[in-house]
């Protein structure tokens, strides 16, 4: 067990499997020589060779759509998209032909696909973006969202392992930010099993990502107004752990459903929906969500800030439900 | 004035013979090719029967191609064809009655009733299923070069395209990655020159499709593909190039789509002098003749194989027939795959 950023985790993760699984590769555009836009892959190719860790031309569809043909011949690929706002290249190959290929041929398609997402730093419309529920309407695809550097590792290997196509969600701002004890050895955790990040009796917030910090902020400031705030970091989106979140909501009568990427058709709405659909009876107040507005993310200080949810906009929801 | 090269017709038996064909695997070819033809032209009567749910598909004129290429295949080498390319699932071994059973929206069908017409495929026969975002199946047929590059493999992937499918990006971004990592794949355009009703020279603005190979750093060639010989003899020259490590090959086989889009549409927008013209090059009509003339097929030679292609489709049409109908209480099945569905050929 040692201290680890929550990149150098999914780094360490990514290398493991590379060293116990030769089906596994790395693809992916500057991942090679200069070791992925964020370091992640940094030493693999020094370490594995070039035709494991492969600098690929800047070609998001070929790298998705060659992921599929390597997994159907029996490898095990891993790419990295430089910024999650790029899939968006690569859509028609993950949703056209990755999701549907089992379904339709019976043809699994195990590959992972790495996502650099989310924003804080002024990356503008094209280098913030938090995609995931777009491809979470998708059926055949998994979503992963790790928030520590534990999860990130055991994700990684369980996405790898997984037999479907995997989109593994990695949030930038928590890159270098974030770093906590992290096994050595290689572990797996299961996808659709929810995290307790904090225990509360009085609200639930449903939240992943980044945003699992913002709302453990948000939940200090309401400790101090004697609110028990329990929240719930549901580590992987599609499956994601409804039975954790009925049972949370059963217990607390009121929950915020927090998420960076914008409202309209975000997974917060479906989130809530289910609650409505499954859990009415136990709820004392409506389902309450916070997102982004629905705007592209924008690039200056103050308009991102006004973007992304801030601690104050948590705080100021959660008094809302405890007053309600 | 074309870059790329231009096939030459094959001329005769020792020539063919030359290039790995003996008497027995023309008349293989000849009833491979008939028996696409027929599945196709059963398939049209059945869909007009009401028997076949959706719309319905074929490749008439394109037998010598899908046929002549696949014939080219090695048994491990793998493929990513199309709607016009029924030959090549047959050269691959899938039973006719499976196929009927697909086009019927059967149980037994290799989709399940998951999917339609010709959108199916085999994994096990080293083929994977299109999907009607055409050209999207090039990148994984890259894919598949990659894995055996990475594994070093002596084995090829093989992506068909169309003329149609050659204006998207997916075809340059997959030629582009081939070309730079010199993988084991040959991409194969079936330019029958009409995408849905849209002429060639509103889908691409150089002399040939094959032409566009020497800007990704590869050989690219032009054949008849009404000439099944000539496209076995390419196909072949490409996929032992790649086998040897000499990286892609574009082969562009000009032919005519003899027919509408699908069924429902009757190409009203092709000049009926085009369909005269190419009707004189009807693949059947033309490896027959050269039989004829050049390996001494015989009228009863004719007649024996016509009468078994008619008995297989007879027989695959009853036995699909059989083959119930999924239940609706199974459509969300399959969606995820689990561990166990990795257990394949492929995968271990």
């Amino acid at each position: 067990m040692a201290v680890k950023t929550y990149l150098q985790a999914i780094s360490d993760g990514l290398r493991q499997e590379m060293q116990r699984d030769r089906r596994v590769y790395v693809i992916g555009e500057d991942v090679g020589v200069y070791g992925g836009a964020f370091k992640v892959t940094q030493g693999f190719q020094e370490e594995f060779g070039p035709w494991r860790v492969i600098d690929a031309p800047l070609s998001e569809t070929a790298i998705v759509g060659s992921c599929t043909g390597a997994a159907i011949m029996g490898m095990r690929p891993v790419a990295e998209m430089q910024f999650a706002d790029f899939v968006s290249c690569a859509w028609d190959q993950l949703v056209t032909v990755s999701a549907k290929q089992f379904y339709r041929a019976g043809t699994p398609v195990p590959i992972v696909v790495r996502l650099p997402s989310g924003g804080g730093f002024s990356g503008g419309p094209f280098h913030s973006q938090n995609p995931e529920s777009s491809f979470a309407h998708i059926p055949g695809l998994k979503i992963v969202c790790p928030a520590t550097p534990a999860d990130a590792k055991g994700l990684i290997a369980s996405s790898i392992e997984d037999a479907n196509p995997v989109l593994y969600f990695e949030h930038k701002h928590l890159y270098r930010r974030i770093k906590d004890e992290v096994p050595d050895e290689r572990y797996t955790v299961p996808f659709g099993q929810a995290r307790i990040h904090r225990e509360g009796d009085d609200i639930t917030v449903v939240t992943w990502g980044a945003m699992v910090y913002t709302a453990d902020e948000a939940a200090n400031a309401l400790a101090e107004e004697d609110v028990s705030v329990e929240v719930i970091d549901l580590r992987t989106i599609v499956p994601w752990d409804k039975e954790a979140v009925l049972k949370s909501v059963e217990k607390t009568s009121k929950v915020l459903v927090l998420h960076e990427d914008t409202r309209t058709g975000g997974f917060g709405a479906e989130i809530a929906a289910t609650i409505t659909e499954e859990s009415f009876e136990n709820l004392d107040a409506p389902v309450r969500r916070i997102t982004a507005p629905d705007s592209p993310v924008p690039f200056s200080p103050p308009l991102e800030k006004a973007f992304i949810p801030q601690v104050e906009d948590v705080v100021a929801g959660l008094r809302d439900l405890a007053g309600y | 004035m074309a870059i790329a090269r231009e096939a030459e017709p094959v001329g005769t038996l020792k020539e063919v013979r030359d290039a790995g064909l003996d008497r027995e695997d023309l008349l293989g070819v000849y009833r491979t090719m008939l028996l696409t033809r027929g599945i196709e032209e059963r398939g049209h009567i059945l869909y007009k029967q009401g028997k076949i749910p959706g719309s319905f598909y074929t490749g008439r004129g394109n037998e010598a191609a899908s046929v002549g290429v696949a014939t080219a295949m090695g048994g491990d080498d793998v493929g990513t064809p199309l709607h016009r390319d029924m030959g090549v699932h047959v050269v691959r071994g899938v039973e006719p009655w499976r196929i009927f059973a697909q086009y019927m929206g059967r149980a037994d069908g290799p989709t399940r009733g998951r999917d339609g017409n010709v959108h199916m495929a085999d994994s096990r026969l080293g083929l994977i299923a299109m999907v009607s975002h055409l050209p999207a199946m090039l990148p994984v047929a890259v894919g598949c070069a990659l894995a055996f590059r990475i594994r070093e493999e002596r084995r090829v992937a093989v992506g068909w395209y169309g003329e149609g499918a050659s204006a998207r990006g997916d075809a340059h971004e997959a030629m582009n990655l081939a070309g730079t990592r010199r993988l084991p794949v040959v991409f194969v355009c079936d330019n029958n020159q009409w995408a849905y009703s849209t002429p060639t020279h509103l889908e691409y603005a150089c002399e040939t499709l094959a032409d566009r190979a020497q800007g990704y750093g590869f050989e690219g060639v032009v054949v008849d593909g009404t000439d099944v010989l000539a496209v076995y003899r390419e196909a072949k020259r490409a996929i032992e190039k790649a086998r040897e490590g000499g990286g892609p090959t574009l082969i562009e086989c000009l032919t005519l789509r003899m027919e509408g889009h699908a069924v429902h549409d009757d190409a009203f927008y092709v000049p009926k002098e085009m369909f005269e013209e190419w009707a004189k090059r009807d693949p059947l009509e033309r490896f027959r003749t050269w039989l004829r003339d050049n390996a001494e097929l015989t009228d009863d030679e004719e007649d024996e194989i016509a009468a078994e292609i008619k008995k297989a489709l007879n027989d695959a049409i009853k036995r699909a027939d059989e083959s119930p109908l999924p239940d609706g209480k199974d459509v969300t099945d399959h969606v995820f795959a689990s561990a166990e569905d990795l257990d394949t050929p492929h995968h271990k």
